[in-house]
């Protein structure tokens, strides 16, 4: 025979599964909404992961001009011929 | 047939049992003062990064105060006032209360320094640590003045929230924690004073079981000396200015004069009017720290000095 008698037992069961619920999905909204705002104030979002990056050191205040005296790496035929090999390759 | 209530075990706790658990009263207190501690800082915060850092102080304040039900059962049993609480009542068993407090110290201090600082995450691990090991566990039962080293407890969330803000300690929170500090002894004092019956029953050594009513009078009169100083130095601060200036010497006149009327009183008086200028001065204590925080906010609204 099958009892469907509400007891206060469930009562209090559920009061207490529909808590667990509640804060459950509330912790999930708090850490999504700290995680919006963490990523638009732009704060670090990587950690040291054992390899130096340089996308982990700090911003430089006076970075130099992109196309100041651009020096040839070694090697390449540029920097073999000197700086007329730079200009063309051609005397 | 099996009966339904043969499964009804004393373990079967509802959700407010758990939340009850966490003394929410002493939980209002925390989340106002740790939210006006981060609030009057001088570094902004982002709004919703402050809402998250004060609900893990909060929560970490509710995890002390799981612990201090998890000891404290055997008391708690005893005294009137508190044995309704969900461990003693069987409710709530104490292994569940202890395993609720670590789960949720570690998960709010975790949290508070992923959403704020670590500085301010220890110092949260700190005031845990400090209430639960030093106060309950230790100092509580061997000390009358115990009530003095629960209070600093008590005194860290305005620091704490300072901290989330700053990432540091400075002379205004320090001055925040000696608001507090300073005005829990006469508080807990004035209230023992007319609920004498359950601590002396519970075996807690408060200042009125050991040293008697008289030498309490005097220790709540000297503190009230001791506290107005360190509330009005704080108006001086960079948080200060004329408007709680003006609040703090008000209300430190009133609660000099309330600490001197029970000063002046002996037992007698006291038995045969019911207690009565002792239940108001407690009563004006709960406005001393609410109306001195709430100041403070509104003077950082208006601007200060």
């Amino acid at each position: 025979m099958l009892q469907r008698v509400e007891h206060e037992l469930h009562r209090r069961r559920r009061s207490r599964n529909i808590g667990l619920l509640v804060v459950l999905l509330a912790f999930v909204v708090l850490v999504f909404g700290l995680s919006v705002v963490k990523i638009t104030q732009g704060d670090m979002m990587q950690g040291y992961d054992h390899r130096p990056r340089a996308s982990m050191l700090p911003r430089d205040p006076n970075p130099p001009a992109p196309n100041a005296g651009p020096v040839a790496a070694p090697g390449t035929p540029a920097a073999v011929g000197g700086p007329d090999a730079a200009a063309g390759g051609q005397p | 047939m099996a009966n339904i209530n043969a499964y009804e075990g004393p373990a079967d706790a509802g959700f407010g049992d758990y939340v009850a658990l966490l003394k929410p009263r002493v939980m209002s207190l925390v989340v106002f003062t740790a939210f006006v501690g981060l609030w009057i800082a001088p570094q902004p915060v982002n709004p919703f990064v402050a809402f998250c850092a004060v609900l893990f102080i909060a929560l970490g304040g509710g995890a002390s105060g799981a612990l201090n039900m998890w000891y404290d059962a055997d008391i708690d049993a005893v005294m009137r006032r508190t044995a309704g609480r969900p461990v003693p009542a069987g409710r709530v068993t104490p292994q569940e209360a202890l395993g609720l407090g670590i789960a949720l110290s570690g998960l709010s201090v975790m949290m508070l320094g992923l959403a704020a600082n670590w500085f301010a995450a220890g110092f949260l691990a700190f005031t845990i640590f400090f209430y639960a090991v030093i106060y309950t566990i230790w100092l509580k039962r061997s000390t009358p003045q115990n009530i003095v080293i629960g209070g600093a407890a008590g005194a860290f969330p305005p620091m704490i929230g300072w901290a989330c803000a700053t990432g540091g300690i400075s002379i205004e929170s320090l001055l925040m924690f000696a608001l507090i500090f300073f005005w829990t002894p006469p508080h807990f004092w004035a209230l023992a004073l007319f609920m004498n019956d359950d601590y002396s029953k519970a075996g807690v050594p408060m200042l009125t079981v050991t040293h008697g009513r008289k030498v309490t009078r005097r220790h709540i009169f000297a503190y009230t000396l001791v506290l107005a100083p360190f509330a009005i130095w704080l108006g001086f601060t960079s948080v200060g200015g004329p408007l709680y200036l003006a609040v703090s010497v008000v209300l430190n006149a009133l609660f000099i004069l309330g600490g001197w009327r029970i000063l002046c009183r002996d037992e007698e008086q006291a038995q045969a009017d019911g207690y009565r200028v002792e239940k108001r001065y407690f009563r004006l204590s709960l406005y001393y720290t609410f109306l001195h925080f709430l100041a403070l906010l509104l003077q950082h609204w208006v601007g200060g000095w």
